[in-house]
């Protein structure tokens, strides 16, 4: 009996910098399109993160990150969710990201990038496509 | 790869994986059962015989009253004692968008890397009473994959949602002063649930208050074989949890030599089988029921060329007979 439920999201921030006005705002506009959103608060390192994707059983994973350690960061964090066979769970990330950096982040595997002033329609609709498409070998949040 | 592991795993050899101690399996066995998925329903067979070792604690309370850090509190005594933990927190579901902000983990922190403890977070998804649809079967899941003590948070209650109390064993109810002239927050149903009150925030003028107030009212009551302690906590210093641990403990040795604890197994057990049943027969009539068809019959029946009896007796029969 396949039946739609909601997608679920977890909406985490790696590293120090403690704000996360942009991350609750997220988190906020997500629910409104209908997201469980699994919000784990700031300062959260890549297992804690890894952890809480494994045990929410995330379908989707965005990073809010505004201190400009994405490049040591995000790898470890994909390494930790590989090691716990969550390889199928959409990373994207949000805050203040170099565009120099994305190409190298892309290949690494985080799905998207949402710089500051980004409308919270373009995460939603992102969210949708990724859920919509399902290309093979393409690791893609899955429709349940 | 959420489906493909149910899909290409039988129902037989996820259920395996998970008693092997496969948090995966786990984890995507709730999601499954949570989505009320047929394979799901067919591993939970499978475990159901492996379950009911676990000493399931429900805490609740009206929202604020500090029940996510009481958990997190609790969790980390048990863990000290050297027992394993289960956590299912349950937040309410928005009813206007179908969506929900789960923020337990934020005050769970200390528990996130502690792999002694699965922490798992559920949307009501519209179901009222301070649970979701599939809490108890999720109990289930972290009962039959080891976990000694499963607490079950609700989300924040008013007065009258007393669901936890036939999902848990022992049931704790939060109170925090201050909430209103007298005890608001905690009167009738809400108190008549709780095997344990707790005056949380006990370092907060009004506690003592409280405290009276609740003995009061519990003195109104009957007598009862396990006279309901009241216990006060400051859940951020951690404050009186030991003592908590205690009587949880105290609690779960009364229900067992007083017999008290399989009289409620046995009456949890027919909630579930009805629950079960109003569950599937609820699909398969919204199945029945729905399409073009339908609404050309229902028009029919608004414009009484035919009667809602007779309609009714058809599908009941179809239900019957292909369930």
């Amino acid at each position: 009996m396949a039946e739609r439920h909601p997608l679920r999201v977890l909406i985490a921030k790696p590293g120090l910098d403690g704000h996360d006005r942009g991350a609750k705002i997220i988190a906020r506009a997500l629910r409104d399109a209908g997201y469980e959103v699994i919000y784990t608060g700031i300062r959260q390192t890549p297992e804690m993160i890894a952890e809480a994707a494994l045990q929410e059983d995330v379908d989707a994973i965005g990073l809010s990150i505004l201190s400009g350690a994405h490049m040591t960061l995000f790898p470890r964090i994909l390494d930790e969710l590989r090691k716990r066979g969550l390889d199928d769970v959409t990373v994207w990330a949000g805050g203040i990201i170099p565009a120099a950096d994305a190409p190298k982040l892309r290949e690494m595997g985080i799905r998207a990038i949402f710089g500051p002033g980004s409308p919270t329609s373009e995460t939603i609709e992102f969210l949708r496509q990724m859920n919509d498409e399902e290309p093979a070998g393409q690791p893609v949040a899955v429709k349940r | 790869m959420t489906t493909q592991l149910l899909r290409t795993a039988s129902a037989g050899e996820l259920a395996g994986r998970l008693l092997a101690g496969d948090r995966l399996a786990l984890t995507r066995l709730i999601s499954a059962v949570e989505a009320g998925r047929d394979d799901a329903r067919e591993a939970m067979r499978c475990l159901f015989a492996r379950t009911g070792r676990a000493h399931v604690v429900g805490i609740t309370g009206p929202p604020g009253c500090g029940k996510s850090t009481l958990t997190t509190r609790l969790a980390l005594e048990y863990r000290a004692r050297g027992q394993t933990v289960g956590i299912v927190a349950v937040d309410p579901t928005s009813p206007y968008t179908g969506g929900a902000i789960l923020g337990d983990r934020v005050r769970m922190m200390e528990l996130h890397s502690d792999p002694g403890v699965f922490m798992r977070s559920m949307a009501t998804r519209g179901v009222m009473g301070g649970l979701a649809r599939s809490t108890l079967d999720v109990v289930l899941l972290l009962d039959a994959f080891g976990k000694e003590v499963v607490i079950i948070e609700t989300v924040g209650v008013g007065q009258d949602e007393v669901e936890i109390a036939r999902a848990a064993d022992t049931t704790l109810v939060v109170g925090v002063p201050n909430l209103g002239d007298d005890i608001q927050a905690i009167k009738a149903g809400i108190l008549e649930i709780a095997d344990i009150l707790v005056v949380n925030k006990a370092d907060v003028a009004g506690a003592d208050r409280l405290v009276a107030d609740l003995r009061t009212m519990l003195q109104l009551g009957p007598e009862r074989p396990w006279p309901t302690p009241i216990l006060q906590t400051v859940a951020t210093a951690g404050t009186g949890v030991r003592d908590l641990v205690e009587r949880i403990g105290e609690h779960r040795l009364y229900l067992e030599h007083s017999h008290t604890w399989h009289l409620r197994r046995a009456d949890s057990a027919r909630r579930q089988v009805r629950a079960i049943v109003e569950d599937r027969v609820q699909r398969r009539l919204e199945q029945l029921t729905s399409g073009a068809d339908w609404e050309a019959r229902f028009a029919q029946i608004a414009a009484r060329e035919q009667d809602p009896y007779t309609v009714a007796e058809e599908v009941l029969r179809e239900v019957a007979h292909h369930g």
